[in-house]
């Protein structure tokens, strides 16, 4: 009992759950989604929102959100191609400096937040429509289009494709670099909010600012440290769609910065902060690559995915929310909620 | 640009060294002159015209609608006022406060007819003429625009459809990118009324990764796939990564065109693109406005001007390739 009680505190167990309900669901009704090459495809989509997903639901459970997350990877990818383009350098150094731009965009978000004392959510709101704006009037100013141009024959493009937007074959199916890149990041931040003492600030700092202070923790520095994390792994999903797609559309991006949320709060992430960890977020991104091709796969209307989308969400709160008061109730435990989010 | 550069060098230096040396593939320093359209002209007609659209911000096709108003205002020294936004009620107001500031003519597309009826009634009445473009074929004159340019969509889906059924098609998937499109949904019904075969797809057409996907992960679900009709041309190219992944063999066709697709039609791996010329809906819009306005013209016999569907395929494409690049098809 003790065991099990244990076990249902873990953030992540109702969506693995869920997850195994759902794969196991469409792997019944859709018989294109039983191969190893579909699993792949899913894999990789789940990555490309996975990835910016492990660094979102570190920042929530540091307390904070970003709005800006979508619309950064377009940023990044346009910063690179555009400065390589319009002066013909190497793409490496347009990647430098791209990564350089969101690190700052991050620290900015972070500085502000924390400076201010405005809620996270409307400081990143602010950037988000900035960097939104600006992605088309820069692309507009620099390549005359709203899309950027085609940097495939620029120095640079083999090896940094290599690194961001490379596959190969493993059996009959394709597996991208963005699913190891993935499993590297989510076991990076698993590891570092488990064995660290950053984790350990970051749980502080989510549970109660105030008091994480009073005790020590660099709340300033903590926090701003998780919002440059999440520019960080945006760049790194604007470098997979620039060098995948070379060319990239000034207007994307938008609406992805939700997608990243659910996956954490799909994944057990509180959206007061404070609970939540890394694997969790992976597994919502899993439940939400799974989900949008499934459908697909089983030959459904895809109009109705986001309805589904929809009573997922729901459902994994609720899941979540019941969970949580079943371990927090179970007599023999202290109310008090480690780093992990296990209740000690 | 050049503060950029500086702050570049003094944080990259030492790795970036042997890196900004000039590569290949970039830009090409030969064409410096750049379209600025919009200011008036020396020989200024004094007109101020309003342009008003549903654009959703980011689109290329846009882009070209609005690059072809711009070079018309020039040519004819015409002050114009560009706006847009994709909610009919916002779209509305932007009309409106054309009309309150009494500017000569009044250019609109007219997605949502019933939602701007109102604001283009109130510009008749205030004595603005207005013409429509690109969306509202059948309801402009209801509304009240003058004249009419663009394209008509089901007309453009149904040719799409004869000319893939001319060459076999059976079962084409239309991909739809965007969601509750009335134009978008008419297309693909258009392609099905000579199709009957044809299935819709829908896909979150702001996310490459995702448009990618789902279409990889339709066309391994149904090997029946033979033709893959996308309605805009960032999802073609979309849908030529999608079609590598799942080794399908089905053909890509597109609505509408840019640089990046013309060249894939030239190496043939896009059979053909479906044009609406939308650099002449947008030349054509402000420069029936100015011919009324001047000379008391109206063009298209109290019909609407159509400015598609116009087929860019291997035989016309060496001729068309090089217009694109400069963004005017």
């Amino acid at each position: 009992m003790r065991h099990l009680a244990r076990l249902l505190a873990r953030p992540e167990v109702g969506a693995l759950a869920a997850a195994f309900v759902i794969f196991g669901f469409f792997l019944l009704v859709a018989p294109s989604f039983r191969s190893w090459a579909s699993f792949c495809t899913v894999l990789y989509q789940s990555s490309t929102i996975g990835i910016v997903a492990v660094g979102v639901g570190l920042l929530m459970i540091g307390g904070e959100f970003d709005l800006s997350a979508g619309v950064i990877t377009i940023s990044a990818g346009l910063v690179n191609s555009m400065f390589c383009w319009y002066f013909g350098v190497n793409l490496w150094a347009g990647a430098l400096l791209s990564l350089l731009f969101c690190l700052l965009v991050g620290f900015l978000n972070g500085w502000l937040v924390t400076r201010t004392g405005i809620p996270s959510f409307l400081i990143t709101l602010g950037t988000f429509f900035v960097l939104q704006g600006a992605n088309l009037g820069v692309t507009k100013l620099v390549t005359g289009s709203v899309s950027s141009r085609d940097i495939s024959a620029i120095d640079g493009y083999g090896s940094l494709q290599r690194i961001f937007a490379s596959s190969s074959t493993l059996g009959s199916a394709t597996v991208w670099i963005t699913v190891l890149w993935w499993v590297l990041f989510v076991g990076l931040a698993a590891w570092t909010s488990r064995r660290t003492r950053i984790g350990n600030w970051i749980y502080a700092v989510g549970g109660s600012a105030a008091s994480a202070r009073a005790v020590g923790v660099p709340v300033t520095r903590t926090k701003i440290g998780l919002f440059m994390t999440v520019s960080f792994l945006g760049w790194f999903v604007g470098m997979h769609s620039l060098y995948r797609f070379n060319t990239l559309q000034a207007g994307n991006g938008v609406g992805n910065e939700f997608l990243y949320i659910i996956a954490a709060v799909v994944g057990g992430t509180l959206l007061t902060g404070g609970f939540g960890n890394a694997l969790g977020s992976a597994i919502g991104a899993f439940i939400f690559g799974t989900t949008s091709l499934g459908i697909v796969y089983a030959g459904w209307d895809p109009n109705w995915f986001k309805a589904f989308l929809g009573v997922m969400l729901l459902l994994a709160v609720l899941v979540n929310t019941y969970v949580k008061r079943l371990a927090t109730s179970s007599a023999g435990f202290s109310r008090s909620v480690s780093p992990e989010g296990e209740p000690t | 640009m050049r503060p950029f550069r500086r702050g570049l060098l003094a944080t990259g230096a030492v790795v970036v060294l042997a890196l900004t040396a000039c590569s290949g593939g970039g830009r090409e320093e030969t064409d410096p002159d750049t379209t600025t359209g919009g200011g008036n002209a020396p020989g200024s007609s004094g007109y101020t015209i309003a342009f008003v659209t549903h654009e959703t911000p980011g689109d290329t096709f846009w882009d070209k609608v609005r690059a072809g108003a711009e070079q018309a205002a020039k040519d004819e020294g015409v002050t114009l006022k560009y706006s847009n936004d994709p909610d009919a009620g916002k779209q509305a107001g932007l009309i409106q406060s054309a009309v309150d500031a009494k500017v000569d003519g009044i250019a609109t597309t007219l997605v949502t007819p019933d939602a701007l009826t109102g604001a283009v009634k109130s510009a008749t009445a205030a004595g603005i003429p207005v013409v429509g473009l690109n969306a509202g074929i059948d309801q402009y004159q209801k509304v009240g625009a003058l004249m009419y340019f663009g394209s008509d969509e089901s007309l453009a889906g149904t040719s799409l459809g004869k000319r893939i059924a001319g060459e076999g098609a059976k079962h084409p998937l239309c991909v739809i990118h965007q969601t509750g499109s009335v134009a978008l949904e008419a297309r693909c019904a258009g392609v099905r009324s000579a199709v009957p075969g044809t299935e819709n797809l829908q896909v979150n057409g702001a996310d490459d990764s995702a448009v990618t996907t789902t279409l990889q992960a339709k066309l391994a679900q149904d090997k029946s796939i033979d033709y893959v009709v996308t309605l805009g041309a960032p999802i073609a190219l979309d849908a030529i990564n999608a079609k590598q992944q799942a080794s399908s063999s089905a053909k890509l066709v597109t609505f509408d065109l840019n640089q990046e697709i013309a060249k894939r039609i030239k190496d043939g791996q896009v059979e053909f693109a479906i044009d609406q010329q939308p650099y002449v809906q947008g030349y054509l819009a402000v420069t029936s406005l100015y011919l009324y306005l001047k000379n008391g013209n109206d063009i298209g016999g109290g019909k609407a001007v159509l400015t598609g569907p116009s087929f860019v395929d291997k035989t016309n494409i060496d001729k068309i390739l090089p217009f694109t690049e400069k963004n005017t098809r």
